[in-house]
């Protein structure tokens, strides 16, 4: 497992919003990790704590302030030749939140789905494109005569299946999912993660799953990192996460899950966590691993305390 | 679990439609339900199920393109001279649901508190203004009860916070002040439209606590509505599952939990992300729910429904009542049906819950 290459790399970014001379919004602070070929990685947190912004870094919407980012061997964070900046827009796609907001309302289907194809060139004649957007629209469970049709005639799990079908188009070696799911109701968002797990085996593409549903992350995703304040607070496996949480937030996280057994959760109280009250800091704090790839953002101190504390929560 | 109390409100066969352009909705369908005193209810269903409409209509807000077709809303209180007194809100108008009932009576709070709080009133005046205009309280009065209300929502400094603006409060901290402002009347009933669906988890759990704590304390009654099955498992007593316009199933939410009857219910439950196990593929309820602008024949669900019978297509089934309490709308109940039983799936994982809960 060890030599596998990653296919994305992401080391110390930073990205911050200057608000004013005096004051600077540090939205992303230091955080790095690595996605792997056909893996889903989950990125979750609150609502401010940079989950959307390191999406939006990465996918280059944002200048990052510092830091790498490193997709399949090239350096994206900085300038880059056309050939590279080609390359990305087509291996790199993202699937928005609002599947209303993020579609053309005066553009047909196979005309939001066709774009991409359209400017790379990626058709010998009509018959050809017609052809590819069918075929990517039965994949997606849209029936084709939906080419023909406007964003506005569909339902929500609907529009999110046409944004799916525009990022598929491209055959991206990496999709970055925003909060893609949120938006949608719990029976249709079901449907739409099986879409994406099996997406995801016949394609073999890598999804960085952005959301703050910890019991969505923890389905799609082979790996999770838990963002708070712009901090990497934790990052493991879905399993070490979920068995062993270490962190305070990861815990308050996962204790604020409500279960569907009324027997349980009507005694059960969330755990309570506050970062200003808590004298935890998380720049004074570094990556500690745990065991394997399990890591968590702590002094010395704060290490020993929960990994102890751990042994007695068992 | 004791009986508590007698009934707050009743609902009886209410049916609801909008008239859009593209031609009548039918939104409710003859929904019947009630809330006992002291009691949570949950009105679970997908978007476009009619439980907001329920409310709204039991209130008198709803949107002036919607009409009652039948039904009565029955509403029991104490009137001004301290006498029972039962009445029905739908035949009030609507000048008088104002002053009567709204904010007074029954209170209630809304999906996101930005946009239900006024961005130019401080938080103080906000939580003031119902006693003022309702019980006509004097000034002094009514600031010391707002600064003891925010107390006990649990905002810290409440002295300080009280000349506050709203856009100087967090996502949380706002939906406080919107539960403080719906308990600044001493209402009997507060209706929760999804108030925690606009916000994060760990503040999720945070508000859903709050509102469990001031229901026991001020002995109120409480309807949730919220699509969301680990909220209702959380907070409620009794659960009415709505589909298509129609209350499905409904019981107390052991019942309903542990024991579900309709099909539709199987599926909602078995659709959740189980947090124990890692299975292959999430159960999905096949196709969409039906548009209501079309008149449904026979029983709304059973296109999606892998368990339906000939005559759901015929004939829509009534209520089949399980126990004094428990009932469900699906002909797998009757007599003459196939006995069926739920999904293996679904059957192993409430046995895993029910351990669980030992």
């Amino acid at each position: 497992m060890e030599e596998r290459v990653p296919l994305l790399k992401v080391e110390n970014l930073k990205q911050y919003f200057p608000i004013s001379k005096k004051f600077t919004v540090k939205a992303v602070d230091d955080v790095s990790f690595e996605i792997y070929p056909g893996e889903t990685y989950g990125l979750v947190g609150e609502s401010g704590s940079g989950k959307t912004t390191i999406g939006r870094s990465i996918i280059r919407l944002y200048d990052p302030t510092a830091g790498k980012i490193i997709f399949d061997g090239i350096d994206i964070s900085g300038k880059m030749s056309a050939a590279d900046e080609k390359k990305l827009r087509t291996e790199m796609q993202m699937i928005f939140q609002d599947p209303m907001a993020c579609l053309n309302p005066r553009q047909k289907v196979a005309d939001i789905i066709g774009q991409g194809l359209d400017i790379h060139h990626l058709y010998t004649d009509k018959a050809d494109r017609d052809a590819k957007i069918a075929r990517i629209l039965a994949k997606v469970g849209l029936a084709p005569e939906h080419a023909e049709r406007y964003p506005h005639q569909f339902s929500g799990g609907q529009r999110q299946r046409v944004g799916i079908a525009r990022a598929l188009i491209m055959n991206p070696k990496l999709i970055i999912a925003d909060e893609c799911i949120s938006a949608l109701d719990v029976s249709i968002q079901a449907q739409v993660v099986n879409l994406m797990r099996d997406i995801q085996k016949e394609t073999g593409a890598a999804y960085l799953f952005i959301a703050h549903d910890l019991s969505m992350v923890k389905y799609i995703s082979d790996r999770i990192g838990v963002l708070h304040l712009g901090h990497l607070v934790e990052t493991g496996t879905t399993e070490e996460i979920f068995a062993n949480p270490v962190h305070p937030y990861t815990r308050s996280l996962i204790s604020a899950i409500p279960h569907p057994n009324p027997a349980v959760e009507r005694k059960r109280t969330s755990m309570h966590y506050d970062y200003f009250t808590s004298g935890i800091d998380y720049m004074a704090g570094e990556l500690r691993t745990i065991e394997g790839t399990h890591k968590v953002l702590a002094t010395e101190e704060e290490f020993e305390k929960w990994t102890k504390a751990e042994k007695n929560y068992r | 679990m004791q009986e508590k109390g007698d009934f707050i409100l009743k609902v009886e066969g209410l049916s609801v439609s909008f008239a859009t352009t593209a031609g009548k909705v039918h939104a409710l369908r003859n929904v019947d339900f009630a809330v006992r005193r002291g009691e949570t209810v949950a009105i679970v269903g997908e978007s476009g199920s009619g439980k907001s409409v329920t409310v709204k209509t039991a209130i008198g807000i709803l949107d002036t393109n919607g009409k009652v077709e039948a039904g009565k809303a029955l509403f029991t209180f104490k009137n001004d001279n301290g006498e029972e007194e039962t009445i029905d809100l739908l035949t009030l108008t609507k000048k008088q649901m104002r002053q009567t009932i709204n904010g007074k009576r029954i209170a209630m709070v809304f999906q996101d508190p930005m946009t239900s709080l006024n961005p130019t009133m401080t938080i103080g005046d906000q939580i003031m203004e119902g006693m003022i205009w309702h019980f006509n309280t004097p000034k002094k009065e009514a600031w010391k009860r707002a600064v003891e209300l925010l107390d006990m929502v649990g905002i810290t400094d409440p002295e300080k916070r009280m000349k506050n603006y709203p856009h100087q409060l967090s996502g949380g901290m706002r939906q406080r002040v919107v539960i403080a402002i719906a308990l600044s009347c001493n209402p009997d009933l507060l209706i929760c439209d999804e108030p925690t669906t606009a916000l994060d988890v760990t503040i999720q759990a945070k508000i859903l606590e709050l509102i469990k704590e001031v229901q026991q304390k001020l002995g109120i009654s409480v309807i949730y509505i919220t699509h969301d099955l680990g909220v209702v498992a959380k907070v409620a007593d009794f659960v009415n599952i709505m589909y298509a316009g129609k209350i499905v199933e409904k019981g107390r939410v052991d019942e309903v939990y542990y024991d579900p009857k309709h099909p539709y219910t199987w599926g909602l439950l078995s659709a959740l992300p189980d947090l124990e196990t890692h299975d292959e593929r999430l159960y999905t309820i096949p196709g969409s729910p039906p548009n209501l602008l079309h008149t449904i024949k026979g029983d709304a669900f059973a296109p999606r429904n892998e368990f339906a019978l000939k005559i759901d297509e015929i004939e829509e089934p009534p209520m089949f009542w399980v126990s004094d309490t428990h009932c469900a709308a699906t002909w797998l109940l009757d007599d003459n049906a196939p006995k069926v039983e739920m999904p293996k799936e679904l059957r192993a994982r409430i046995d895993r819950m029910l351990k669980e809960a030992k």
